[in-house]
C-alpha cells in the first residue's frame, strides 16, 4: 500500500469499522449502506476532493448482496486513490445520496437508478437520464436481456424480412 | 435535321423538362446537418477542404430541415432519438432524399442490442446506403453521386406527392 | 413508434425558477439536432429575453449500451466496441482498455510497443484538439479555422491509416502490445509532422489569440473556480485552466510517460479563453513528447510473448504446433481472466478516462464500466451558464469539449 495512504486507511477503518482489501494496487474499503454518507464526508475531509467514478456491479442470481456500489476517490493534493464498496440486497436496493457532498454524484446516481434500479434517498431529481423517460426495466441488470436482433442469413432472410419494421414512406 | 444543327450553332440546348428539373436538383442539393456520432466526423472531413463536397453542389449544410432536401443520417440512432429523427424528416419539404451513412444507420452496425435502432430504415425510407465504419469521405461522395444518378433517372410520375 | 417526448413546465418544476411557471420567462428547447451542440445534446433553456436563467441538459440520445454489449463478448471481440465511445480519441480508449486488461491478467508489454503507444496517443490528442479548435471556432463564426484544422487532421489520419488500415477506428493497440509493427514510412511521416505543425499552430495563434473578436466573445465568460471544478468532478483541460495542476500523465504515469520531459500548461482564470490557451499549449507539448519518443524508439518485438493471452504471429502458425493451438484457443474460447477487479485511468484529451473492469473468472468481462470525462464535465454546464447570453452559451459549450459518445456511452 502507498505510504501516504496508510494513515488515511487506518483512520477510516477505526472510525467506520469497515474492512480493507487491496487487489492489484487498488485499496478498497467495504462500507455498509447506512454509513456511506458519513464515510464520504470523512473521505472528503481527509483531502479526497475528486469523486472519480461511481458505478455498480450486479451479481445476479445471488440475492444478498446482489449489487455492489463502487465509489472511487482521488486526492489531487496528496496524489492518492481510494475506493469504497457498498453491498446492497436485491430487493428494493437503496442508498442515501451523497450529491450534497460531491456534486457530480447527482448524475451518477441518476445513471445508477436508470441502469440498475438503485434508489437514492434524498436525491433532488431522481429520473431517468440515459434511457427514454417511459422506458421500463433497468438495462444493466443481469436478468435484463441484451435485446439483440437475429442476424439475417440466406436461409432465414425472407422470414426475418417480413418481421422487420420498414418505413414505407 | 436542319433545325437541330441551326439551333446548336446558335448555342441553344434542348432537353426534356424532367431532365432539366433533375439536373437542377442534383446540382444544388443541400444536406441537413444530421451528424450523430463518429460518421459525423467523417462527414465533416468530406465537407472540409481535402475531400471537398462543395464541388458536387453541397456547398452548405443547413441546420434547419425546412431549408434542406437531403438528410444524411450519419451515426447510430438510439431508441430515444428515433422519434426526433422522424419528426425532422417530416419537417423537410418535398422532394427529399435520405442517405444512410455508415453501418449503424444502415443495419445497426456493431451494436446489436436494446439501445440502438437496427437500421434507420425502420423509421425513414432510405434511398442510398453507404457502408463503412466509418465510411471514408470518398465513399460518402460515391454514395452522393449514386444518389444523383438515381435522381436523374427519376420521372415525374414517380415523385412522391 | 413513440412520439417525441413532450416535457412540460410541470415536469421540471423543481429545476426551473419560479418565473417560468408564471410564464415570465420562456422555456426554449435547444434540441438534439442543433449545429452548436456538438452532437445530440438537448438543452432546455429558460430564457429571460436573451439571458439564460437556467439550463437543463437532457442527455441519452446517443446511448449505445456499450457496457452491456461488451459483457456479451469475449475480451478480444470487445475491443472493437471501445473505439466507438469517444470517437475523437479512439487510440486513447483502447489504450485504457488494454491497460486494464493487462493489469487484470498481469501481462507485460515490450518497450517498443510502449513507445509507439505514446506516439500514437499524443498524435490522437493533437487531432482531437484540432477538431475541438475547428468546431468551436466555427461556432464563433471563424470559418477558416475549421478548414485549416481539418487539413492538418488529414495528415494525422494518414499516419493512422498507414499503421492500421483505418482512419479513425483503428483498434491498433491491443492488450499485450500492438496489432503489428509500424511500416517503414512511419518514421518519415511523423518527422514531417514534427517539422511542419509547430508553424501551423503559430498560424492559429496569429489568427485567434489576440483577435479582438475572440477576446470579446471568450474572455471572462463561463468562469469556474478550482473548487467548483473539483466538486463537479471536472478533469482535463477545464480543470487545468482553473488553476489545478493535475494531469494523469505526470501524476499517475502509465505506459512509460515518466520518461518524457514535458510541461503541463495551467492557467488560473478558468474562463473560455483560458481553456483555449491551455489546449493550444497542450498541442505544442504533444508534439514535444512525440519528438522525444521518436528519438528513443527501441528495436524489438511489439507484442508480448505470453501466448495464453496474446495471439502469436501469423507466420508462426504454419510452423509451430503450440502457436496453432494458442491461436485456436484464443479465437474459439478466449482467455480466462482471474477473478478480481481493476480500475485504470488514462488522460484523454477531455479528462480522466477510467475503466473499471471486473472479472469472475470467465472469458468475458463480467462488468466493464467506462468513467468517461465528458459526463462529469457536462454537469458543470448549468453552473457556468447562469446569467449569460445565448451566444455566450454557444461559446461555453464549445469550450467544454464534449463528445456525446463519451457522455452517453
Amino acid at each position: 500500500m502507498d505510504k501516504k495512504l496508510q494513515p488515511v486507511v487506518e483512520q477510516l477503518e477505526k472510525e467506520l469499522g469497515c474492512t480493507v482489501s487491496e487487489t492489484r494496487g487498488l485499496v478498497s474499503l467495504s462500507v455498509p449502506a447506512e454509513k456511506i454518507v458519513a464515510a464520504c464526508q470523512q473521505v472528503k475531509d481527509l483531502g479526497f476532493a475528486l469523486l472519480s467514478a461511481m458505478t455498480a456491479v450486479d451479481y445476479w442470481p445471488e440475492e444478498n448482496p446482489r449489487f455492489h456500489v463502487i465509489y472511487q476517490f482521488t486526492s489531487v493534493s496528496g496524489n492518492m486513490v481510494l475506493g469504497l464498496r457498498v453491498p446492497l440486497p436485491g430487493l428494493n436496493p437503496s442508498l442515501p445520496t451523497i450529491s450534497h457532498i460531491y456534486r457530480n454524484a447527482n448524475w451518477r446516481e441518476r445513471e445508477l437508478w436508470d441502469m440498475f434500479g438503485i434508489k437514492f434517498q434524498g436525491h433532488p431529481d431522481l429520473r431517468r437520464i440515459l434511457m427514454p423517460a417511459d422506458w421500463e426495466g433497468h438495462p444493466l441488470r443481469k436478468d435484463y436481456p441484451l435485446g439483440y436482433e437475429e442476424p439475417q442469413f440466406t436461409f432465414n432472410f425472407d422470414e426475418i424480412n417480413l418481421r422487420k419494421p420498414y418505413a414505407k414512406e | 435535321m436542319g433545325i437541330e444543327q441551326k439551333m446548336g450553332n446558335m448555342g441553344i440546348a434542348t432537353t426534356t423538362l424532367e431532365q432539366a428539373v433533375a439536373w437542377s436538383r442534383t446540382n444544388a442539393m443541400w444536406p441537413m446537418l444530421f451528424g450523430l456520432a463518429c460518421c459525423a466526423i467523417e462527414m465533416m472531413s468530406a465537407q472540409a477542404a481535402h475531400y471537398d463536397m462543395s464541388r458536387f453542389g453541397m456547398e452548405l449544410m443547413r441546420p434547419s430541415p425546412r431549408q434542406s432536401d437531403l438528410m444524411i443520417v450519419a451515426g447510430r440512432v438510439s431508441r430515444k432519438m428515433a422519434p426526433v429523427l422522424r419528426r425532422l424528416y417530416d419537417q423537410m419539404p418535398e422532394p427529399k432524399w435520405v442517405i444512410a451513412m455508415g453501418d449503424c444507420a444502415s443495419c445497426g452496425g456493431v451494436f446489436n442490442n436494446y439501445a440502438i435502432m437496427q437500421g434507420v430504415d425502420e423509421v425513414v425510407p432510405v434511398d442510398v446506403y453507404v457502408a463503412g465504419c466509418p465510411p471514408r469521405p470518398e465513399a460518402l461522395i460515391h454514395g452522393v453521386l449514386t444518389l444523383y444518378e438515381k435522381v436523374q433517372g427519376m420521372k415525374f410520375a414517380e415523385m412522391k406527392k | 413508434m413513440p412520439d417525441v417526448q413532450e416535457i412540460t413546465v410541470d415536469d421540471l418544476k423543481h429545476l426551473v425558477s419560479e418565473r417560468a411557471i408564471q410564464g415570465e420567462t420562456v422555456l426554449l428547447n435547444m434540441g438534439p439536432q442543433h449545429p452548436s451542440t456538438h452532437g445530440v445534446l438537448r438543452l432546455l433553456l429558460e430564457l429571460d429575453g436573451e439571458i439564460v436563467v437556467s439550463c437543463i441538459p437532457d442527455i441519452g440520445f446517443l446511448h449505445t449500451g456499450i457496457e452491456k454489449n461488451m459483457e456479451a463478448k469475449t475480451y478480444q471481440k470487445a475491443e472493437v466496441m471501445t473505439d466507438r465511445l469517444d470517437y475523437l480519441n479512439t487510440v486513447g480508449n483502447i489504450l485504457a482498455y488494454s491497460l486494464a486488461v493487462e493489469k487484470l491478467v498481469d501481462l507485460d508489454v515490450p518497450p517498443r510497443a510502449q513507445v509507439i503507444r505514446v506516439i500514437l496517443t499524443e498524435l490522437q490528442r493533437f487531432s482531437s484538439h484540432l477538431v475541438w479548435l475547428g468546431t468551436s471556432a466555427l461556432d464563433l463564426a471563424a470559418m477558416s479555422m475549421f478548414l485549416y484544422c481539418f487539413r492538418e487532421r488529414e495528415q494525422i489520419l494518414d499516419i493512422l491509416e498507414m499503421c492500421s488500415g483505418q482512419r479513425m477506428m483503428t483498434t491498433y493497440i491491443r492488450p499485450g502490445g500492438l496489432w503489428r509493427d509500424v511500416p517503414v514510412e512511419f518514421e518519415a511521416a511523423v518527422r514531417d509532422i514534427l517539422k511542419t505543425f509547430p508553424r501551423r499552430i503559430d498560424e492559429y495563434e496569429a489568427l485567434l489569440t489576440r483577435n479582438p473578436l475572440m477576446l470579446d466573445r471568450t474572455y471572462g465568460i463561463g468562469k469556474l473556480t478550482a473548487e467548483e471544478c473539483l466538486n463537479f468532478g471536472v478533469t482535463g483541460p477545464m480543470l487545468r485552466a482553473s488553476g489545478v495542476k493535475w494531469d494523469l500523465r505526470k501524476d499517475r504515469p502509465y505506459s512509460g510517460y515518466e520518461q518524457y520531459d514535458f510541461e503541463v500548461p495551467t492557467r488560473s482564470e478558468g474562463d473560455v479563453y483560458a481553456r483555449y490557451l491551455v489546449r493550444l499549449e497542450e498541442m505544442r507539448q504533444s508534439l514535444r513528447i512525440v519528438g522525444q519518443a521518436l528519438n528513443k524508439l527501441p528495436m524489438g518485438a511489439v507484442r508480448s510473448n505470453n501466448f495464453k493471452f496474446v495471439p502469436p504471429q501469423r507466420s508462426e502458425i504454419g510452423v509451430s504446433m503450440e502457436a496453432l493451438i494458442h491461436h485456436f484457443k484464443l479465437w474459439t474460447e478466449g482467455f480466462n481472466a482471474p477473478r478480481g477487479f481493476v480500475y485504470t485511468a488514462v488522460e484523454s484529451p477531455r479528462g480522466e478516462l477510467g475503466v473499471y473492469l471486473e472479472s469472475n473468472g470467465g472469458p468475458k468481462p463480467y462488468r466493464i464500466h467506462w468513467r468517461t470525462p465528458s459526463f462529469d464535465n457536462l454537469q458543470s454546464l448549468p453552473l457556468m451558464s447562469r446569467g449569460v447570453l445565448v451566444a455566450d452559451l454557444v461559446a461555453i459549450i464549445g469550450s467544454v469539449d464534449i463528445v456525446l459518445g463519451d457522455v452517453d456511452r
